[in-house]
């Protein structure tokens, strides 16, 4: 064997090595559930104004819990599909990464929800806490997942930064419809795109 | 006298789909034996009797379990397996070291 021949050989341990560490169980099935069900709640609330913070609190969290109570079921329905043990390594690291900056999204919100008044009007503040974390919940998640999902977590930070600029605009563009808008584009539309992107792209490296 | 490490290379872990094998095995605690034929889009009989050499060379080990009510088979490296795996390695690094100026 040449020294060409022992360096691919290495690179191709080390490609599969880095492969084997990679969570990929049912993303585009998960990132499409989240996105429709961002976009519907992001619907229905904007139709049945959700205006109050309190409210928008509420209702938002109840959201979150139903999208990820949908993605574990997703993802325990695939694992069963593929005979895996649902609580994999790559699974173990992916919700390690998610958990602190989700945690602290929690917090906040819960913080912010508890100290409001009953009038108080919900605006682009607390979406613009929740992209921040769920991007870097994204980002840190991305290094045990195809890089896509660190690009998605860069994408919601600097959207969140955006979006934050809005907080110091007119108040056409800081009040509970706009926040409203706001996590239904990001939590609902973003995730459908990038879910079809996942889709396909997935199709075509299973057809490689 | 030393052989060249070429010649030291294992044979059987240098097959290239036993080294895939090798290569997440080594990478991961265990893996399932759909996580492998998926990500190495192998077919099964293909893999099966890999995983059947290199369980006869000892460097890897066969788990029958059931997930629910469905069987789960799992693979792992021995010790043996990794020990054999990190010689393969360090061999390959020799030869392209020797290449260098």
């Amino acid at each position: 064997m040449n020294s060409n021949a022992a360096a691919e050989h290495l690179q191709v341990i080390r490609t599969l090595m880095e492969r084997a560490a990679l969570y990929r169980r049912a993303l585009a099935p998960i990132t499409l559930f989240t996105g429709g069900v961002g976009v519907l709640a992001g619907i229905v609330a904007f139709s049945f104004h959700v205006e109050t913070l309190r409210a928008f609190g509420a209702f938002w969290l109840c959201v979150a819990v139903i999208a990820v109570a949908g993605a574990f079921l997703l993802a325990r329905r695939q694992s069963l599909k593929d005979r895996e043990p649902f609580w994999s390594p790559p699974t173990r690291r992916v919700a390690q990464a998610l958990l602190a900056p989700l945690t602290v999204g929690l917090l906040v919100s819960a913080i912010s929800i508890a100290g409001a008044s009953s009038q108080d009007k919900a605006d682009v503040a607390l979406p613009v806490v929740w992209m921040l974390c769920y991007g870097c919940a994204l980002h840190a998640a991305g290094f045990f997942a195809p890089r896509g999902v660190r690009l998605l977590g860069w994408f919601f930070i600097l959207c969140a930064c955006g979006v934050f600029c809005t907080l110091f605009s007119p108040e056409p563009l800081r009040n509970a419809a706009a926040a409203n808008i706001v996590m239904g584009i990001f939590f609902g539309v973003v995730h459908l795109v990038y879910g079809t992107y996942f889709h396909f792209t997935e199709k075509q490296k299973d057809a490689a | 006298m030393s052989l060249e490490p070429s010649l030291q290379l294992d044979r059987v872990i240098h097959e290239k789909g036993r080294l895939a094998i090798m290569s997440l095995l080594a990478a991961a605690p265990k893996l399932s034996f759909t996580e492998l034929r998926d990500t190495l889009n192998m077919t099964d009989g293909n893999i099966t009797t890999h995983i059947r050499t290199l369980q006869e060379a000892g460097y890897v080990s066969v788990t029958k379990s059931f997930e629910g009510s469905r069987p789960l088979t799992t693979c792992a490296l021995t010790e043996s397996g990794r020990k054999a795996f990190a010689n393969y390695i360090n061999l390959l690094e020799q030869i392209v070291q020797r290449a260098k100026p």
